[in-house]
């Protein structure tokens, strides 16, 4: 590892203020991406400024039913919170299935939404890798590739994103507040999270130094039921293979309003927008799922070894379904 | 000898955004209720300072990359993974590891449990399973064998004692002293 040089702040605006002033610097909140990616030289800042002091851990319910999730709060106590039970049981679920208890009471919100790949080429400092090092190429491509995203690729890049909350936020249109030197700003979680494209490299709209502050989520819709289905090659402490966040209401059998977005098998957290224009309006039978399911991976595309996720991720958002459809559908 | 332990916990540390390191800085760490004065790197782990500086080799070293659970340790009465964890920013904050939960010569319960129950066999994963284990009560997560293992799951053994792992935490939850 890399020697690195400490700094602690307490306010917002000092947090901002260093890290924006000093390109080689980065904020550190649980670590557990931070230090790993030190250690491992992907990542290479020379100053962590330790935003753990920040008065960002506070839970709040909005009036809109929604919640305000401080980008300090660590994953487990954001899981366990009452009103987070409560109101976003999709949030609560999606933490719980992640990473293990002892990561959970490390790991920050804000940290969560950050983390990077998994991409064991990502992480392979002695390889080619457009995410790591631009230009580079792409060992992945043809290389061990089992654990690749099939929909969200380009060329460049076919690297998995590997956050369940981010999943979850996708699918409940949850909003990330941002304060940076040009003030605060709101970013819609479906325009934070960039797919490779030409520029695997950039993967949020962020500035250097610009902090999360917290993450607004409405409420699901008015009626329905959620959940977050999650598919690995464990049971336990193991990242998603593929993943399913739904919520769905259904009336006299037809299905009024769905929300689906995926995890595990996309370079970003995907929302499941073909799928859910065939489903609105249609008969919450399991033929009907299982065509929406097969709609949204029409554009998968297969690199060596992870064909078998495009059948993996229809099943599993077949199986969400019907576990959250009235009688489990037909 | 590079740590100097004096016997209050409490701990003054600056807190303002000056820039600490990259070379040896003073850190005041409180370890199982004892203050530390180190002079350390801000890359150093929580783990390392404690193996290393502290002589605390209770603490084990598995992945050191956040995937096994050998590190375990309580960081203000949390259960966490040191080799994550940076030393320099536990200052302020009450570190507690193996060696620091037997009351003197009586072991914690739980110890007593793992060596009524057989729970190890090489015993590399053990400090890490006990820490976790003793939380994992405090918590509220074993209510049943499934709760235990879904929130004993960052600890992996490759000796694989997990029904005996199991076995010993039921007893304790249940108040059976190992016989
Ligand atoms: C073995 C292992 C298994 C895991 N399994 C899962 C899993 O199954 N599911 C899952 O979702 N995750 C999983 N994770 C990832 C884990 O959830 C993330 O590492 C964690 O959430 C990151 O949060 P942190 O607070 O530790 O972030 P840090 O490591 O402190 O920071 C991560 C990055 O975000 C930046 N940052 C942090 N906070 C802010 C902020 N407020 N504003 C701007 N930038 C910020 C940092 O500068 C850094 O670049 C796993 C991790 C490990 C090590
Ligand atoms: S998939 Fe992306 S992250 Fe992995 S080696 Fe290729 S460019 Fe790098
Ligand atoms: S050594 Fe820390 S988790 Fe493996
Ligand atoms: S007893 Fe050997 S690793 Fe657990």
């Amino acid at each position: 590892m890399r020697p690195i040089s400490y700094s602690r702040v307490a306010d917002v605006g000092t947090a901002v203020g260093t890290v924006t002033a000093d390109p080689a610097s980065a904020f550190l909140a649980g670590g557990t991406t931070q230090v790993d990616l030190l250690r491992i030289y992907v990542e290479q800042p020379r100053r962590l400024v330790d935003i753990n002091d920040l008065p960002l851990r506070d839970i709040e319910e909005l009036p809109n039913r929604g919640l305000r999730i401080g980008a300090l709060a660590r994953m487990n106590e954001v899981a366990e919170h009452p009103s987070v039970i409560d109101r976003s049981p999709l949030v609560s679920q999606a933490l719980l299935l992640g990473a293990s208890p002892q990561l959970r009471n490390m790991a920050s919100i804000g940290g969560n939404l950050l983390q990077r790949t998994r991409c064991t080429y990502f992480r392979d400092v002695s390889t080619a890798c457009n995410k790591r090092t631009p230009g580079t190429g792409c060992a992945a491509m043809d290389g061990v590739n089992r654990g690749h995203a099939v929909l969200g690729t380009s060329d460049q890049c076919i690297a998995t994103h590997p956050s369940d909350l981010a999943v979850a936020l996708v699918a409940l249109d949850a909003d990330v507040i941002a304060e940076g030197q040009r003030g605060r700003r709101s970013i819609p979680v479906h325009e934070f999270f960039l797919p490779p494209e030409d520029t695997p490299d950039i993967e949020h709209p962020l500035d250097h130094g610009e902090l999360i502050v917290d993450v607004e989520v409405p409420p699901a819709p008015d009626g329905s039921t959620s959940l977050y289905l999650k598919v690995r090659d464990r049971e336990s402490y193991e990242f998603a293979l593929a993943s399913v966040a739904v919520a769905l209401r259904v009336e006299g059998g037809m299905v009024v309003e769905v929300r689906l977005a995926l995890g595990g098998v996309a370079t970003v957290p995907w929302r499941a927008r073909r799928a859910e224009r065939m489903l609105t309006g249609q008969p919450a039978t399991t033929e009907n799922f299982a065509a929406a399911a097969r709609e949204e991976l029409a554009p998968a595309v297969a690199r060596g070894m992870n064909g078998f996720k495009i059948e993996l991720a229809c099943r599993t958002i077949v199986r969400a379904l019907e576990t959250v459809a009235p009688d489990g559908a037909r | 000898m590079r740590s100097n332990t004096q016997a209050s916990a409490r701990v003054e540390t600056p807190d303002t955004a000056v820039v600490r390191g990259p070379g040896d800085v003073e850190v005041w760490l409180s370890v199982n209720g004892a203050a530390h004065r180190l002079a350390i790197e801000p890359r150093v782990s929580l783990l390392d300072a404690l193996r290393d500086r502290l002589e605390l080799t209770g603490t084990k070293k598995g992945c050191n990359q956040g995937a096994c659970g050998a590190c375990t340790v309580w960081v203000d009465g949390e259960r966490v993974l040191s080799c994550l964890t940076l030393a320099i920013a536990c200052e302020r904050r009450e570190v507690r590891t193996i060696e620091g939960l037997a009351d003197g010569q009586t072991l914690h319960p739980m110890q007593a449990a793992f060596i009524a129950r057989d729970a190890f066999q090489c015993g590399y994963c053990t400090p890490g399973q006990i820490m976790s284990a003793v939380a994992l009560l405090k918590e509220g997560h074993a209510k049943d064998d499934s709760d235990i293992r879904e929130w004993m799951s960052g600890n992996l053994c490759r000796c694989a004692a997990y029904p005996h792992i199991r076995s010993a935490i039921r007893d304790v939850r249940d108040g059976k002293t190992g016989d």
